[in-house]
């Protein structure tokens, strides 16, 4: 038997829980109303380029991204702007979004709505970045960070691989696994167009070996594609993460503080690829996404494809409803989720699922001593001491965090779960990851 | 409706607990408990139960009354240390000898520095070594395993096989004389020395250490870097004169360096954390223990050595970091 | 035996002279001179070592002290709010300067979001530390400028001068206040501010801090300011401000006399140390449309000030 790869520091197995893995996607009913915040993806938010009361179609631009980083919005629905207000997002604060009510379903006449596969590439690679410019596509795994920025190489580096990260590593989500199963054909394309996007022959598409018809099926579908390959990866926490992913598939180790390019990588994500395909070629914005709406509790786990802008509350209502003594909704996987705090919020570019936890599986024990077991250093993905920068952070002793690079972190979770003594090591990571780059940003501005 | 939940993630939790793995140890430690009660009889019974019993009663009274803060017996540690202690002293040691015993490990050696997870030293190893000090003649008569079948009162004791050895060559005789009156490997290995009562019986040690690194309880790298220093060097000492010094597999076996090697220096909190920072660990307390074995007073010296290097394991800690992600220099072949 | 008690008491003796005669000269050659001065001060400053001067401990203050009144002859610009005005006057006597007396300040908490007022819509899991929660959410009542509850200032008090109130989850500054500052630096969401602490401790202040349009604020928290501006009107003496629907009361003019208090629609404004005040006769006589809401917030007011007054008084153990 083959071995099959992983990376190679750290890492923890949680129970997957892959509850929904054989549902289909769902198309999901176009919601009354939909709201769309203006910040969805990593860096500055979109600019509001349309006014209360306008009429919108579906495809349309509203928000326009200003800044390098920063990406363009576009309606997902037809009708009339009603406001644009302050209101609560999946950040857990309020924050600008734009409320439109929806009348019908009309969409922009650019926008190619059959399901042919249109398999031929006619771009060059200079118009595919600006066609995903303005397609505002932002990485699907939920990072959020802009598509195009990704693609834009700097001078000077070259692309070797392109690795299309299908891993989803995280427990309970089945969206990309689903999405592999069903549009593969577009994926596949989707790839080829990022490959020469990046003017790379070279493509990977990582999957972990829980989802083997998806790895059967997308290296039956690769045999028409030259230079893809399907490479089935370990079932390992946090592999889906860029860094360990390049780690498990080029054996190359992106150094501190750099990104993917230095070692001649770029990943992006299965559902960046569909959305890449189907705004190339069939000229439709990022406005619908899949999420899975799963949990122990929730009678009819389920996978959905949704407009951007959906209270999740719909989404909750289509898997048959709120369970009883349901104690967190978080977006996202269990390990790296935020916890949402209504179910108004609605649903983000970013969003890959939603998780109903009850109230006993998420209640957080007791802290109790550290009994210094040291297994939080053992499953540390980047090779980071937990329990010792977590206790600088606690002690507020931030220098002295900076200089043990506290900023590797990458927040994965790892220490926090196996930690027997239930401390809450990742929360004073994070305090000291923020405090640290305050720190930085400061002196950079100094 | 109810109200929900705000916290960050991670919203899971594995089931590794400090209890858990407290248990754990305590259930490794069963198969040298029940040969101990086969070889010693109703003694080890007694020794168990009354330092086991005083552990836990020190720690909720210290917990109660002296730190007033809330009381966490039955995490299973002092359980552990109980049966520790008990394991490092022999079968026939007065009650009231085992009762300060358990108070100088869980008073002085856990409690004042702050409870669990916060002691510099071993605490089962601390109360040893205080009462091998102060009471070294009971500490060092040993009865010899004879089981159920000898009465409580008449108990003959004689000296551990390491013990006769040192005597034997500080007296001028050499190894191949000593040999004829000793216990052959076999017995060293299930326990028919004489010995306190968890180190007699090398076997059942090794199977509680190979459940406790399947169970990922301990790492393999302490238990198996201390044992690997001590055939070493005692390798080398046995090549240069075997007249003089006892061979590799003696020095295995006897004493209680199985006993420290597994249970003693992987305790958790005052072990390095790092892979790298437990191997020289493991190498220091190797090392030292056949320093103190052939030319140290005592015949014994694995609790010392375990000591001693738990003094360092602050300065280990610092000086060994993991490894860490990125620092591998990586070749970008350019095409 | 003799011998040997003669021996070592002479060889001991002798080393003793020996590392006394070297630790003299190694004295001598590697000694610093210091200001005696700077002893004195020290010894007047009250070795709190708090950082509320802006100086890391006492000895770095007076070292400062004595250094900037050799060289410019004045102390401006140094205080000591542990000490406050009489340390730094004994300080001046000693260094012969004349100082100015400043005003005491306080710290004030600008926050009335407790548990009845702002309502807790999410239950919080996590560390207890304001600044892990800050970057998490907006809080348990919502509101996104409001005291997170979770105590960080109370850890950051060196004098034993803040506590959280049971009853409203909220801090209370008692009078061991000293004015430091570390809870000011503490506070992720800028709540608390040093003011003045006012003629008989009476004072003035608007106790919100959300510059959230006025039903968002209103939305969250029952008595947020919502920037009407009725308490700017009302000031005759330009007191008040108004940035981003959030009114300020500049302390250095305001004059307590307190008529921005009777106007504030959401009772956002507190009169610290006031005599509870009688209900005004006229009101109740000329009684026009509406005179039983002039009575309930009059008395809403003098519930308030009885309240801070026993909230002043409590130390919370």
């Amino acid at each position: 038997m083959e071995i099959l790869k992983t990376f190679a520091l750290g890492g923890i197995h949680p129970k997957e829980n892959k509850l929904s893995a054989n549902v289909p996607i769902e198309v999901l009913p176009i919601p009354k109303q939909v709201i769309v915040p203006l910040g969805q993806n990593l860096g500055a938010p979109s600019q509001p380029v349309i006014k209360r009361g306008d009429k919108l179609k579906v495809g349309q631009l509203i928000g326009k991204g200003m800044s390098f980083i920063s990406a363009d919005l576009h309606s997902p629905v037809s009708g009339t702007v009603l406001k644009i207000d302050n209101l609560l997002d999946s950040s857990g604060f309020h924050r600008p979004a734009i409320v439109i009510n929806v009348e019908g379903d009309e969409w922009a006449e650019s926008i190619d709505r059959t399901d042919n596969l249109t398999t031929k590439i006619e771009l060059s690679p200079q118009e595919i970045i600006e066609k995903v410019k303005k397609a505002g596509l932002v990485g699907m795994g939920g990072a959020t960070f802009p598509t195009h920025v990704k693609l834009m190489v700097p001078s000077g580096k070259t692309v070797e691989y392109l690795i299309i990260n299908g891993v989803e590593c995280e427990p309970y989500l089945t969206a990309d696994h689903r999405l592999m199963l069903e549009k593969g054909s577009e994926i596949l394309i989707g790839t080829k167009i990022l490959m020469k996007a990046l003017k790379v022959n070279k493509a990977v598409i990582g999957i972990e070996n829980n989802k083997p018809d998806a790895i059967n099926h997308l290296s039956q579908l690769a045999k028409k594609h030259e230079g893809i390959n399907v490479r089935a990866l370990q079932i390992k926490y946090p592999q889906g993460g860029e860094k360990q992913l390049i780690k498990a598939i080029t054996n190359r180790e992106v150094p501190s503080a750099k990104l993917p390019i230095e070692v001649g990588c770029v990943v992006q994500n299965v559902g960046t690829a569909l959305a890449v395909y189907e705004a190339v070629q069939k000229n439709k914005p990022l406005i619908e996404r899949i999420v899975t709406v799963t949990g122990k509790a929730v009678k009819k786990p389920s996978n959905f494809k949704v407009r951007i802008g959906t209270p999740i509350k719909q989404l909750i209502e289509a898997a048959e409803g709120l369970p009883e003594n349901t104690g967190k909704i978080i977006g996202g996987g269990p390990m790296m989720g935020k916890t949402l705090q209504s179910p108004e919020v609605p649903i983000v570019k970013g969003s890959s699922g939603i998780l109903l936890m009850k109230k006993e599986e998420s209640y957080r024990q007791i802290e109790s001593p550290c009994i210094r077991c040291s297994k939080c250093i053992y499953v540390c993905p980047m090779g980071l001491e937990p329990f010792f920068l977590s206790r600088l952070s606690k002690l507020a002793k931030f220098d002295m965090a900076e200089k043990e690079i506290i900023m590797d972190c990458i927040e994965c979770g790892s220490c926090q779960y196996t930690c027997p003594a239930y401390i809450p090591l990742l929360d004073y990571l994070r305090l000291g990851k923020a405090k640290v780059a305050t720190a930085i940003r400061t002196r950079n501005i100094t | 409706m109810n109200m929900l939940t705000v916290s960050a993630s991670p919203h899971i939790h594995g089931d590794y607990l400090t209890k858990k793995l407290m248990y754990g140890v305590v259930y490794s430690l069963v198969p040298a408990m029940l040969v101990s009660l086969y070889f010693f009889g109703f003694n080890a019974l007694r020794v168990l139960l009354l330092s086991v019993f005083f552990s836990l009663l020190f720690e909720w009274l210290i917990q109660k009354y002296l730190i007033k803060g809330p009381i966490s017996i039955t995490d299973g540690s002092a359980i552990v240390t109980g049966i520790l202690l008990a394991f490092n002293v022999p079968s026939n040691l007065p009650a009231s000898m085992i009762i300060v015993g358990a108070l100088v490990a869980i008073g002085i050696a856990k409690m004042s520095f702050g409870g669990l997870g916060k002691n510099i030293f071993n605490p089962a190893l601390v109360a040893r070594v205080f009462l091998l000090i102060s009471f070294p003649v009971e500490m060092t008569s040993w009865p010899k395993p004879l089981g159920f079948t000898k009465n409580l009162s008449d108990v003959i004791t004689g000296p551990t096989p390491l013990g006769f050895v040192k005597d034997g060559i500080s007296s001028g005789r050499n190894i191949s004389e000593l040999a004829a009156h000793m216990p052959s490997y076999i017995q060293d290995l299930l326990g028919q020395t004489g010995g306190s009562l968890g180190e007699v019986s090398a076997i059942t040690l090794i199977i509680g250490g190979i459940y406790l690194i399947w169970k990922k309880i301990i790492s393999w790298e302490i238990p198996i870097s201390i044992l690997l220093t001590v055939v070493v060097f005692s390798g080398i000492l046995w090549i240069i004169d075997p007249q003089q010094y006892a061979d590799p597999v003696f020095q295995l076996l006897t004493g209680g360096l199985m006993l420290g090697a597994i249970f003693m220096a992987t305790d958790m909190v005052t072990s390095p954390m790092t892979k790298g920072g437990q191997l020289v660990f493991g190498f220091g307390v190797g090392l030292l223990t056949i320093l103190i074995r052939v030319w140290g007073a005592y015949p014994e010296g694995v609790s010392f050595a375990i000591l001693l290097m738990n003094a360092v394991v602050p300065l280990i800690n610092r000086g060994f970091k993991p490894k860490r992600f990125g620092t591998k220099p990586c070749l970008i072949t350019l095409t | 035996m003799d011998n040997i008690i003669i021996i070592s008491t002479i060889t001991l003796s002798s080393l003793g002279i020996v590392s006394a005669v070297i630790l003299y000269f190694i004295a001598n050659k590697f000694k610093v001179y210091e200001d005696p001065k700077i002893d004195e001060v020290e010894e007047l400053l009250p070795l709190a070592n708090c950082g509320g001067c802006g100086f890391p401990g006492c000895r770095a203050f007076a070292e400062v002290t004595v250094k900037q009144a050799k060289d410019q002859q004045n102390l401006e610009e140094l205080f000591c709010p542990v000490g406050g005005n009489e340390t730094l006057q004994n300080i001046g006597n000693i260094l012969g300067l004349e100082i100015e007396a400043k005003d005491p300040m306080i710290a004030v908490i600008r926050c009335n979001g407790s548990t009845a007022n702002s309502p807790s819509k999410v239950k919080y899991e996590g560390v207890n530390s304001c600044a892990f929660a800050h970057a998490l959410y907006s809080g348990e009542g919502g509101c996104r400028y409001g005291c997170l509850r979770l105590a960080d200032c109370v850890d950051a008090c060196e004098f034993d001068a803040i506590h959280m109130n049971p009853e409203t989850d909220l801090p209370v500054v008692n009078n061991k206040c000293t004015a430091c500052g570390a809870c000011v630096i503490a506070c992720p969401r800028n709540i608390i501010e040093l003011r003045k602490k006012g003629p008989k401790k009476r004072r003035v202040f608007i106790s919100c801090v959300n510059s959230e349009k006025g039903g968002h604020a209103k939305k969250n928290c029952a008595v947020a300011c919502i920037g009407c501006g009725k308490c700017a009107k009302v000031c005759k003496f330009n007191a008040i401000t108004i940035n981003s629907f959030l009114a300020y009361i500049n302390f250095d003019r305001c004059t307590l006399c307190r008529k921005c208090v009777e106007v504030c629609p959401t009772t956002a404004i507190w009169e610290v140390n006031f005599k509870p005040r009688k209900p005004k006769l006229e009101n109740i006589t000329i009684a026009t449309e509406k005179p039983k809401e002039v009575v309930d917030k009059h008395s809403i007011a003098c519930e308030k000030t009885s309240i801070l007054h026993s909230q002043a008084n409590i130390e919370y153990h």
